[in-house]
């Protein structure tokens, strides 16, 4: 006596992102902080020694945030005008920050009124930043020079005049105090050496570059401006290693994760891309609500802090590995099963016999139900609420086997009003679904075969009837257009493809799984 | 070596096993059946065949127990012979040749010395009418007996042995057909007929379609094609009868059996469940359900402890009180068609094709057994006629047998056409296979061809499917691109298309860097590798029907036959045809262990065989008319042990054997004569002359008999004889060297090793019946019971032994007079000392 085979429920592809690694660690970030500043964020800066305080420069100001604060711990508001990239040294101590009143401000982090005010430029400041032996200050402003500045003096030490557009970015190699690189609008970026006047090294963006980013190693470089970034190799003298276009709007700014694995870039297109730097590829995507213009990640990766052009900072901390554990341990918690396992771990003895039970086989309620034969009731238990809505594949395969049983119509038929529009409600939902269309497409047409005599005396069912229809012509229509654009790529594909000696055709991949548009169509047009 | 190689065509698998009820016997041990020329004896509890009873030349069309002797059976045979065997010994005793077709038999324990058969009517053999006569079984010493005198009981009865029944006690018997319900009375010699009304509303079901009849009750079931069982009751009276009916079934009733005591009835038919009735308590019903296949026969055991069914599908399932299935007898399953075709799978050497309907079937070539099913639909399957069910149309097998691909359909007669391609994965931890992917509507057409990539050494497996849609597609397995705990499965990788043409068949070359699909006339030649098409070969007109590669040294051939009667092979180094010859081949298939190429030819209604190597021009070997009508499923199966034989014309067995289907689903092979020789001297080694079976127990104790056999005249003299040294020094050897575990127990060797010992002379004679008594006692199997009782008790029940002998009609050792009255007069002999001397 075999026992009774269950309905097999298909196992579909599952549409949407794959959960892969990548994912499951760029997921574990609590719920975004967000704080409302005076204008738009343009830069934010990480404080390198413990607590990682962050700089954020917005409008007229630049705010310290604390790691956990939502109050700034410290604001310096003696700006003119505008304050562009404020950034810290390598110590924490000391703050600088570009104006645009031209001036060029040095901070000590614990006072409020300037130390140094550098005055040379002759145009807005858009680029700061101390050089690694951290006597230096270097600078880039609208006026196309780039200048280098002595702290302990507040003297100009040297000018470079070598950019003819806007220098909108730079930054300053952390192993060789003399080495720095900028970025500009005129679409270079150039290379430059303290210790020689002019750049030793130029390499060609091809759109004005917005944001610079050096490797721990600073054998690569990546730059990006207009919708690409790009890769650059230092060491085989400025040679472009990739070029990536993930983005549909000019990104904004790049950072790098602490361990150096993934790359992250910001655009206006409201996105920030995680890459692999391994293979470029990208791995994970965050969304925010506005242009981001600015973006930077803690030590570790504790938490991603995003500026945007609505003048919103958005904080996103780490979950705490407690926290993560909790909800994995939660899972693992649900069923009270210890009760039911009284003496698993019993190690039988020697002379021990051994009772084996037989296995119980559970069947769904609907399994139940076709069991003894009451097609009708294994439709309705098919069709409850919660099991229609989350997987309507259940439902469809109860409905091919009830079809293949042959009693697909006993089944359908007898049902009163409010059946009858559940039945209709979940065929309007997934009949024209490509997956389920073959086996809904009969039902349909039967369940129009049974009550056609009835048409018109229910309002609701009439109703479920005409958006029924609509949601056919509808799928009509779209299946036309598609089978015209594939004719129109098919010819493309035709004349772009050279002609071969041997006319094989149609080299194509797919599944399997899926199936063709033809018969799809066919199925639609039959319904 | 062999003399002349000749080679005979054989059937093998067996036959059908479900085509008459079986029979279990009183001790519930062992169940018999009739099983085309021979009756089966399995035991119950193994499922094993423990031997067949040949002997009848003709279909055997009934089997039945004696009612006197519940160890001997009767069987009869469409040869026109009754046959009387002892069946725990598998002896012919006697012969009754009755002189035309039987059909079926009947007995009964009131009627002694009569057997009732059903015969055709006055001996006219092609007549559609026959009758029921009884045949009185003459009492003679030979083995063959002339038995004719026939007396007519009831005429114009049906052919279907369920359609008759003894009632109780035997004082009446039933019968149906069409609309009638006969009853004959022994005592009165009177017989009366009851008819139905013909049902004209739902298409006139309610014949009869069998009869069970109350063993302690006046009441007759028969049950009807509409589904109904009728109970009948008070039918001695021409007018006053009654009858009740009870219904459950939705198509025809094929078997009723009440339960021995009556308590309970059993019914059965295509829905394959087994009811169960309360007698006098009819709505109270038991179900088994999900027996597998239509129940053709239901047979229940005389202590009704054990029911046994029969299914279409060849089948016997043994059910212990109808409760839990114990056993199941499984022949090879015939459908009417084996649309996949007969494939070998390399790991276990099976024949595999279609089995029950959605199974594919294991079928041990070498043991010649059925291994198992494969469920490959995993569906529930719905016992109804005219349902259209999933149908396994392609499998096929990977070199290594590590993966098996099969592709199930359904045809709708409004909707399209359901095809599902499943792979399976061999388990070695669970032995089986195991589903791996199904991949849903993988064409949008039926698929016409399947091949696996043969290729040994790569651990790409790839799979090439051809379909009507135009397309064939290449799948290959694929690990997940991402760390998840799912293991790999089987995605496409290649589509291709030749000028819009369907194809047709498919083949990878022996090394399995060329594939060759062949399009309607073009045989076209892809690289597997990169999908590049190297060459196309054409051979008009006909469109290609079967295509296969060349083995080993003649793998640069392909050959290819064409509907237009044409039988091609290119050379695949020149890409030029090398030969063609006119021939309507039906079937070509490739060896795959030797060169050899089998190609079945039909030509006027039968079947010729030809092989050959295809870089010879001389066929190696022709077999005309193999069988009737066309060969279309084939293969050739790898052989265990390879032969040596060096005769040319059997030389392309030596690797392999060539098994083919015939139209009729039989499954037939070939021998040689060197084959044959072999089989018959190890049949001709386990004839034994005795009724012990070959076991290590009877060669330890056949030998002693044989001594004693050889000594029997100075015993029966009484001779004061000693007993030779070297008999009791055998016994010692025998009791020393044979293994412990298949020793028989000690209290019965105990006996024997004494008696070996002893020097008496007086009581020699007495020994010997103990051992004697010893061996029926084995045979039995009844408990051994202590060494002192044994002796005393011993002598009681040879005594016993010696009186069933002679009470016995026609035994096979019968004592004389003499021997006897010697037993007699050992019984009164004391043997106390005995007893004494195996204390100490």
């Amino acid at each position: 006596m075999a026992s009774f085979k269950p309905t097999n429920i298909p196992v579909y592809p599952k549409l949407g992102e794959k959960v892969t690694q990548d994912t499951l660690y760029w997921k574990n970030y609590k719920a975004p902080v967000q704080i409302k500043e005076f204008g738009a964020i343009t830069n934010i800066d990480f404080s390198p020694v413990t607590p990682h305080n962050f700089a954020v420069t917005a409008f007229t100001r630049i705010h310290i945030y604390g790691p956990f604060s939502q109050e700034p711990v410290k604001t310096f508001t003696r700006f003119k005008d505008t304050a562009y990239c404020g950034r810290f040294r390598s110590d924490g101590q000391l703050l600088v920050a570009g104006c645009e009143d031209s001036v060029v401000r040095l901070f000590d982090v614990g006072g409020k009124v300037a130390l140094r005010m550098f005055r040379g430029h002759t145009k807005a400041v858009h680029v700061t930043d101390f050089t690694s032996d951290r006597y230096q200050i270097l600078t880039g402003s609208d006026d196309y020079t780039c200048r280098l500045w002595d702290i302990p003096n507040a003297t100009e030490l040297n000018v470079y005049q070598e950019h003819t557009d806007y220098i909108r970015c730079g930054i300053t190699s952390k192993l060789n105090r003399d080495l720095f690189i900028t970025g500009s609008y005129d679409h270079t970026l150039k290379v430059f050496d303290a210790r020689v006047d002019k750049s030793v090294m130029s390499m060609d963006h091809g759109q004005p570059i917005e944001s610079l980013l050096l490797y721990p190693s600073e054998g690569l470089l990546v730059s990006a401006g207009g919708r690409y970034v790009k890769v650059w190799d230092l060491l085989k003298g400025g040679q472009p290693l990739v070029s990536l276009r993930n983005h549909h709007k000019t990104v904004t700014c790049l950072a790098l994760s602490s361990n150096g694995q993934r790359l992250l870039s910001a655009s206006l297109d409201r996105h920030v891309k995680v890459y692999s730097t391994t293979n470029y590829k990208v791995v994970h995507n965050f969304d925010y609500a506005a242009s981001i213009l600015s973006l930077a990640l803690a030590p570790d990766d504790e938490s991603i802090v995003v500026g945007m052009t609505n003048s919103i900072l958005s904080i996103k901390h780490r979950k705490s590995p407690e926290e993560s554990r909790e909800i994995s341990g939660q899972q693992r918690r649900r069923p009270s099963y210890r009760v039911f396992v009284k003496g698993k771990n019993y190690v039988p003895k020697q002379d021990d016999y051994l009772v084996s039970k037989p296995v119980k086989q559970y069947l769904a309620k609907y399994d139940k139900q076709l069991k003894k034969f009451n097609v009708s009731k294994a439709l309705d238990c098919a069709l409850e609420k919660w099991i229609r809505l989350r997987n309507p594949e259940v439902p469809v395969a109860v409905i091919k086997e009830l079809d293949r049983r042959g009693t697909l119509k006993n089944a359908l038929a007898g049902r009163d009003e409010q059946q009858l529009s559940r039945l209709l409600s979940f065929l309007i939902g997934n009949l024209v679904d490509m997956r389920f269309a073959p086996v809904l497409v009969v039902a349909a047409e039967m369940i129009l075969d049974i009550y056609r005599s009835i048409l018109g005396q229910s309002p609701v069912i009439d109703r479920q009837l005409l958006r029924m229809q609509d949601l056919l012509e509808r799928e009509i229509d779209y299946q036309k257009e598609l089978v015209e654009v594939l004719g129109m790529l098919d010819t493309m594909f035709a004349s772009s493809l050279p002609k071969m000696e041997v006319p094989c055709s149609s080299v194509s991949r797919s599944n399997g799984l899926s199936q063709g548009e033809a018969s799809d169509w066919n199925c639609v047009q039959t319904g | 070596m062999v003399e002349h190689g000749d080679i005979r065509v054989v059937h093998r698998g067996g036959s059908k096993i479900d085509f008459r009820q079986p029979v279990i016997t009183n001790d519930s041990r062992f169940l018999l059946c009739a099983s085309g020329e021979c009756v089966k004896v399995f035991s119950t509890s193994t499922e094993e065949c423990i031997h067949d009873l040949q002997g009848h030349t003709d279909l055997v069309t009934g089997v039945l127990l004696r009612p006197s002797n519940h160890l001997q059976v009767y069987s009869c045979s469409i040869d026109g012979t009754v046959r009387l065997w002892d069946f725990t010994d598998g002896i012919l005793i006697k012969t009754y040749v009755i002189g035309c077709p039987v059909y079926s038999i009947y007995a009964s324990a009131n009627h002694e010395g009569v057997i009732f058969i059903v015969v055709p009517m006055l001996g006219d053999k092609r007549s559609e009418l026959f009758q029921l006569v009884a045949v009185h079984l003459p009492q003679s010493g030979d083995q063959l007996v002339e038995s004719r005198e026939l007396s007519a009981v009831l005429s114009n009865v049906s052919s279907n042995p369920a359609d008759i029944a003894f009632g109780r006690g035997g004082e009446y018997i039933a019968s149906a057909k069409g609309l009638q319900l006969k009853v004959f009375f022994f005592k009165k010699q009177k017989s009366y007929e009851f008819s139905l009304k013909e049902d004209n509303k739902k298409g006139g079901l309610n014949t009869f379609t069998c009869v069970a009849c109350h063993p302690k009750d006046d009441c007759i079931a028969t049950g009807h094609g509409d589904g109904k069982i009728r109970l009948w009751r008070n039918f001695n009276h021409k007018k006053e009868y009654t009858y009740s009916t009870l219904h459950w079934h939705h198509n025809a009733v094929s078997s009723l059996c009440f339960t021995p005591e009556g308590t309970n009835l059993l019914s059965g038919g295509v829905e394959s469940v087994l009811v169960q009735w309360r007698y006098n308590q009819e709505s109270q019903r038991d179900f088994l359900p999900r027996l597998g296949a239509a129940i053709t026969h239901i047979a229940v055991s005389p202590d009704g402890a054990l029911f046994c069914t029969s299914h279409s599908d060849n089948k016997i399932t043994i059910i212990q009180s109808c409760v839990k299935v114990s056993a199941v007898i499984q022949g090879l399953v015939k459908g009417e068609s084996v649309q996949t075709d007969l494939i070998v799978d390399p790991r276990s050497k099976a024949l595999v094709l279609n089995g029950k309907p959605g199974h594919l079937q294991f079928y041990s070539l070498q043991r010649d057994k059925l291994l198992y099913n494969l469920d490959i639909v995993q569906q529930e399957y719905i016992h109804e006629l005219g349902l259209e069910q999933f149908e396994v149309v392609k499998a096929a097998f990977d070199a290594s047998g590590t993966w098996l691909a099969t592709v199930e359909e359904r045809k709708q007669k409004s909707a399209e056409l359901e095809v599902n391609l499943k792979l399976w994965a061999f388990d070695e931890q669970t032995q089986s296979f195991v589903l791996n992917t199904t991949i849903s509507a993988p064409h949008e057409a039926r698929i016409t061809a399947m091949c696996f990539r043969q290729a040994t050494d790569s651990q790409t497996t790839m799979l090439v499917s051809t379909s009507k849609d135009g397309h064939f597609k290449a799948w290959q397995l694929a690990t997940p691109a991402h760390t998840e705990d799912e293991g790999p499965s089987w995605s496409c990788d290649f589509v291709g298309t030749y000028h819009g043409l369907v194809p047709e068949c498919c083949c990878f070359s022996a090394d399995s860097s060329l594939l060759a699909v062949s399009f309607q006339e073009v045989v076209t030649v892809w690289s597997p590798t990169s999908w590049e098409l190297l060459t196309t070969l054409s051979q008009p007109p006909g469109a290609i029907r079967d295509l296969c590669f060349g083995r080993l040294s003649c793998s640069k051939y392909l050959l290819g036959t064409t509907a237009k009667n044409l039988l091609c092979c290119w050379n695949l180094l020149t890409c030029s045809l090398e030969w063609s010859t006119s021939m309507d081949i039906s079937l070509l298939l490739a060896d795959p262990l030797s060169e050899n190429m089998a190609a079945f030819c039909c030509q006027a209604g039968c079947t010729d065989l030809f092989v050959f190597k295809p870089s010879e021009p001389r066929p190696l070997f022709s077999h005309k008319a193999v069988c009737s009508g066309t060969v279309t499923r084939a293969v050739f199966a790898p052989r265990e042990k390879m032969l040596d034989s060096c005769e040319e014309n059997s030389q392309w067995l030596n690797r392999s054997q060539l098994h083919f289907l015939t139209q009729y689903m039989d499954l037939m092979t070939f021998t040689t004569k060197a084959e044959d020789d072999r089989l018959m001297a190890s049949s001709k080694q386990l004839v034994i002359d005795d009724s012990v079976a070959m076991t290590p127990f009877y060669l330890l104790l056949g030998k002693h008999r044989h001594q004693q056999q050889e000594n029997q005249d100075p015993m029966s003299s009484l001779s004061a004889e000693r007993t030779p040294l070297p008999q009791s020094s055998v016994a010692i050897k025998e009791l020393l060297q044979t293994p412990a575990h298949v020793l028989p127990s000690t209290s019965f060797l105990c006996s024997m090793f004494v008696q070996s010992l002893l020097i008496s002379v007086t009581d020699l004679s007495g020994c010997r019946e103990n051992n004697k008594k010893a061996e029926e006692e084995m045979e039995s199997e009844k408990e051994e019971e202590d060494s002192e009782q044994e002796m005393e008790s011993s002598i009681v029940r040879s005594e016993q032994a010696a009186v069933s002998v002679q009470s016995a009609e026609c035994a096979a050792p019968a004592l004389t007079k003499a021997q006897v009255r010697e037993l007699r007069r050992l019984k009164k002999l004391d043997h106390s000392w005995l007893a004494g001397l195996l204390d100490s």
